[in-house]
């Protein structure tokens, strides 16, 4: 299929792309290409203008300081090839090495798909688990946004126009934390029909301290899923924290899954992503 | 195990595709390789609705953008063009043909159906173009369901057929059937539906069209599996042309599985704009019209009744179908549901009382003509499921029951009382043997019972399969009854030049068969040359003879025998030669391994290439014989072959999710002898796949104003490599008395029967949680539902 006529710019730096974000407003960021081609190869997106920050270096790779800064430019395969992450956050890994295949990991990024906010993209789900923040950069400077305020709805974020994306924070972890991923696949394209993330950190007393769950798929946009979270701080096992994972969701129903049938995943899928990351917790 | 007769140097060698070189590394010449000079570039406007009135078509803006050279609508051709033929007219199909045009005229009767041709210096121009041609539609009712489309107050596609009915065909015996139901210990009765799915090649289709204004000749290069046909379909019944002022070129062909045998729109609008701007015009298909407008397949809604005894005995069979054949007829769409499935309907058993009834059906979708099996795959499918549910019903083993029904032997040549040809060869059992063994199915029962105590959903099933390939004896196909609109016959020249090489041209071609290996192999072992010596050229009209195309598994049996008699005749003229040139008569030469010799002497003899030689420079011939070996054959089988073999996989269902998982996968085929059994083994890998993908996660939908949900590959589900098992194959040996090399075909085997039997698996993991049927595909939601509803 053949796109419309487009502009195409390579800044060499971030204010490079920031003015040419501001000057043309219709413009888009093309990372790694892998929502944002296909969509304009079919016309359903046809922007004037396309600002490739590839050149960007400074927003590639993982670094970790107290916590983990990812840029916003690291392929799923460079997260997949992290030592760092393997040691520290490896359910990061676990969840870029379940996008797509080797192609789509090789050019996709973990900040494309973050600000593309796809519904039902594996990355929304992880950072939001994991309590991550999203460095920002925009025409009024630099800001951070946590990841509960990011996802907005279907496609949509808290960025601001002319806002760029730069790097993703996850705080540093307690000794005793589990997290982990688990997807159930669409067929076709590969994306989460359902994909649940959760974090559980456990105190000196021995409980549960903290637990974030994550649904991704299941609605328009990646949810906590708070009933479940709540329910296993307040002392209740996975089984009966699972069991509630479901309520107070959103929903989507179509031909790949009902809305009911993506109920049944959130609450199969955190039950046995609670009992993997339970498990981690020495 | 039997063993083919005679291994010999070649034939049954596993060597690699002479092909794979060219092809896995970039090497290849598809269509969209041609690059013509003034070549400029097509794209067609489709319609948004499945059934709608066109008003009016506004093209003047479309015109004016820089860089378009036409805009063509289907008024303009329709000057020029007539609508594409139906060839396959099969039984009942007479008055109510209604075949697309290369555009729409005035109405509309699916989503994707060509209402505008755009034509443009780039592609990218030709898409912007499409977006300002101005259709001003008028929707009308939409029905997409085959048998709510034959239902009083349904939609009407076609004046010319009444309720939708393009043909209501019967074979077998009504009363019989009705008999041996009536009086039956036991009658089994379920709807099943086999879904419509979409041949996805991984080349789409494509075309490049040239007209030569002095001579008035067309070429048309194209994605294509039989460019003979094509080539007479379109000169002869569109164009209006003599058959010789149009030249047909399929190069390499990225994978058919049926979708290329048939004549599209596009390739007379293409014929049509090439010789209207004066340039040659190429359009390469997208992903998502090949999704809307390529011919698909399947599509059936089976009532089955099936009767017997309480010892496992059937004897009886009633099948009612609604085949579901889309918008218009595609090529030979009428012969999929009638000849191909109702005839093969009763399988590997003999069944007495069998009658089936079949619906073929407008509605406001794609078309659905032949897809790898066409019509074997759905009458599998319905015979297998019926066994099964038969044995469920009975409370007996399913493979014992299978073994209770089989043709035996001796049954051979074999008349299934349903008006097919007589199945040439088999012996079934010995399939069943071996599968069964392989997969150790008495382990799996008891790891299955075990498994049940503790939730787990394990479950086995089994196909056994008889398909018919190798199509066919003109005058049978060619009958009143059977409608095929030609003969069915292939050709094959062989020369073998001065110096010895040998070059093959057969009607026959691949797109993905490997027909440059199997047939070098063949006519290398025949003729006793090296086999790098031998280059087979196929897919150009001007330079190969006649062939109907390859489709039926029949290249082997039917383009193969043609080569094998070429060789046969310049065998025979060697050695005509020889013995000229050994001074001996010629009843007492022996050619054998490339060499001629005096019977009982052959230290002195004379080899092919010495012979080729001679009968090539020509200064030294036997009184009146003509120069050069250089032989044709126009090869018309005397029957169909019938390839045979038994399926069995296992699977384990997550309870919690309801998807399938296929443990083991065991095939035992008998295709006859085997040329090549490293392709054979690929065809059977790759038609395991594509029949394993039906069953687990391909199926077409449309919503009730017949917009297609399954658009795109994001949408519609073929398995990547990590979702389809190992494969683990075996085969016996049943040479077919059809031809003189006993081959019988193997390209749709694995789809025929691998549908069936991964249904039959999931819904045995199923049985004793009270379900009987589920219909394909086995999605989790589907399964999860049905756990769960008991």
């Amino acid at each position: 299929m053949y796109p419309s006529d487009f502009e195409y710019a390579a800044p060499t730096t971030v204010q490079e792309a920031l003015e040419l974000l501001r000057q043309n407003p219709e413009a888009k960021v093309l990372a790694g290409g892998h929502s944002l081609l296909p969509a304009m190869r079919i016309r359903l997106m046809s922007p004037p203008l396309l600002v490739d920050i590839g050149k960007l270096s400074e927003l590639k790779g993982v670094r970790a300081d107290g916590g983990v800064a990812i840029g916003a430019l690291t392929t799923y395969h460079d997260l997949e090839a992290s030592s760092e992450l393997a040691q520290r956050l490896p359910v990061l890994v676990e969840c870029a090495s379940n996008v797509g295949d080797p192609q789509v990991r090789n050019r996709g990024t973990i900040g494309g798909s973050i600000a593309h906010a796809d519904p039902a993209a594996d990355m929304p789900a992880v950072v939001l688990a994991l309590g991550a923040e999203m460095k920002v950069v925009g025409p009024n400077g630099e800001r951070t946004i946590s990841a509960d305020d990011f996802f907005v709805d279907m496609l949509q974020t808290a960025l601001e126009p002319g806002e760029l994306l730069t790097e993703i924070t996850v705080p540093p972890m307690p000794e005793q934390m589990g997290a982990a991923y688990e997807k159930f696949k669409h067929p076709a394209s590969g994306y989460a029909i359902v994909g649940v993330a959760v974090m559980v950190h456990r105190g000196a007393d021995g409980n549960v301290s903290d637990c974030r769950i994550a649904v991704t798929g299941a609605g328009p946009r990646a949810q906590r899923a708070r009933a479940a979270e709540d329910a296993l701080k307040s002392g209740m096992d996975v089984a009966e924290a699972a069991a509630r994972a479901s309520d107070g969701l959103e929903y989507i129903g179509d031909i790949s899954a009902s809305e009911e049938y993506r109920a049944n995943l959130v609450r199969v899928l955190t039950k046995r992503a609670l009992t993997r990351a339970m498990e981690q917790l020495r | 195990m039997a063993v083919a007769d005679q291994p010999t140097r070649m034939f049954g060698q596993a060597i690699k595709r002479r092909e794979d070189p060219r092809l896995i590394t970039g090497k290849g010449n598809y269509i969209d390789d041609i690059k013509l000079p003034g070549m400029l570039h097509a794209a067609v406007v489709r319609s948004p609705y499945a059934h709608a009135k066109i008003n009016s078509i506004d093209t003047t803006a479309a015109s004016q953008l820089p860089g378009v050279v036409a805009v063509f609508t289907g008024a303009d051709i329709a000057q020029e063009q007539n609508p594409l033929p139906c060839a396959w007219a099969a039984g009942g199909v007479q008055n109510n043909v209604n075949t697309p045009r290369a555009l729409a005229v005035d109405t509309v009767h699916y989503i994707g159906e060509g209402v505008a041709l755009v034509v443009a210096e780039s592609p990218y121009i030709a898409y912007d173009a499409m977006e300002l041609v101005e259709v001003d539609y008028e929707p009308l009712d939409v029905v997409v369901d085959a048998e709510e489309a034959t239902r009083e107050g349904a939609p009407q596609l076609h004046e010319n057929a009444p309720n939708n009915i393009v043909m209501h065909w019967t074979c077998g015996n009504q009363e019989a059937a009705t008999q041996a139901i009536d009086s039956a210990e036991v009658v089994v009765r379920q709807r099943i539906r086999n879904q419509r799915l979409i041949a996805t090649p991984m080349e789409t289709r494509g075309y490049v069209a040239r007209y030569d204004a002095a001579t008035g000749e067309y070429t048309e290069w194209m994605s294509s599996q039989a460019p003979h046909v094509h080539r007479l379909l379109l000169a002869a019944f569109v164009l209006g042309i003599p058959e010789n002022k149009l030249r047909c070129i399929a190069p390499d062909v990225g994978g058919g599985f049926g979708a290329k045998i048939f004549v599209y729109a596009e390739m007379a609008a293409l014929l049509y704009a090439a010789k209207h701007t004066g340039y040659p015009v190429k359009w390469i298909e997208s992903r998502r019209e090949n999704c809307q407008a390529t011919a698909q397949g399947r599509d059936h809604i089976t009532d089955l009744e099936v009767a017997g005894t309480r010892d496992g005995k059937i004897t009886g069979l009633r099948v009612h179908t609604y085949a579901n054949l889309g918008g218009y007829l595609s090529t030979i769409a009428p012969g999929i549901p009638t000849t191909l499935y109702g005839r093969m309907v009763s399988g590997v058993y003999k069944i007495p009382s069998i009658f089936v009834d079949v619906k073929g059906v407008y509605t406001n979708t794609a078309m659905v003509d032949a897809y790898r099996g066409a019509g074997r795959p759905e009458a599998t499918y319905a015979i297998e499921r019926a066994v099964d549910l038969f044995a469920d019903e009975i409370g007996m083993d399913p493979a014992e029951v299978r073994r209770r029904n089989f043709i035996q032997p001796e049954d051979f040549p074999y008349d299934n009382g349903l008006g097919m040809l007589p199945y040439d060869s088999g012996n079934y059992e010995p399939t069943l043997d071996r599968a069964l063994e392989l997969i150790d199915y008495q382990g799996f029962r008891r790891e299955q019972e075990e498994g049940r105590k503790n939730g787990r959903l394990l479950g086995i099933g089994v196909t056994s399969y008889v398909e018919v390939c190798g199509v066919a004896p003109s005058k049978w196909i060619g009958l009143m009854g059977e409608g095929w609109g030609a003969g069915l016959w292939e050709s094959a020249n062989v020369k073998v030049h001065l110096t010895g090489k040998v070059n093959v041209t057969t009607g026959s071609l691949p797109h993905g068969q490997g027909h440059e290996t199997t047939f070098a192999q063949l006519v290398a072992d025949e003729l006793g040359v090296p086999y790098e010596d031998v280059v087979v050229e196929h897919g150009d009209t001007q330079g190969t003879p006649f062939g109907y195309g390859t489709y039926g598994s029949r290249s082997a049996a039917v383009g193969g025998t043609a080569i094998y008699k070429s060789v046969s005749k310049i065998k025979e003229k060697a050695r005509k030669l020889a013995a000229h040139m050994l001074e001996a008569a010629e009843e007492d030469i022996v050619f054998e391994n490339g060499k001629a010799y005096v019977r009982g002497a052959p230290e002195a003899s004379k080899t092919i290439q010495e012979i080729a030689l001679q009968a090539s420079v020509a200064y030294d011939l036997p009184q009146g014989m003509e120069p050069f070996l250089d032989e044709t054959t126009y090869y018309d089988p005397p029957n169909c072959t019938f390839p045979f073999g038994t399926h069995i996989c296992t699977v384990e269902i997550d309870p919690e999710t309801g998807k399938v998982n296929v443990l083991r996968y065991v095939a035992v085929d008998d295709v006859g002898n085997v040329i090549n059994p490293l392709i054979v083994d690929g065809q059977i890998h790759g038609g395991i796949a594509q029949g394993l993908a039906q069953a687990l996660y391909e199926g077409v939908v449309y919503d009730e104003n017949g917009q297609l949900l399954t658009g795109s590959l994001m949408d519609y589900s073929i398995p990547r490599a990590d979702m389809v098992p190992h494969y683990e194959l075996d085969r016996t040996v049943t040479p077919s008395p059809v031809n003189p090399m006993g081959v019988k075909g193997a390209g749709e085997a694995g789809t025929i029967a691998s549908g069936a039997t991964v249904s039959n698996a999931v819904i045995d993991a199923l049985s004793h949680l009270g379900i009987r049927h589920l219909d394909m595909p086995y999605t989790g939601e589907k399964v999860w539902r049905a756990i769960h509803q008991q």
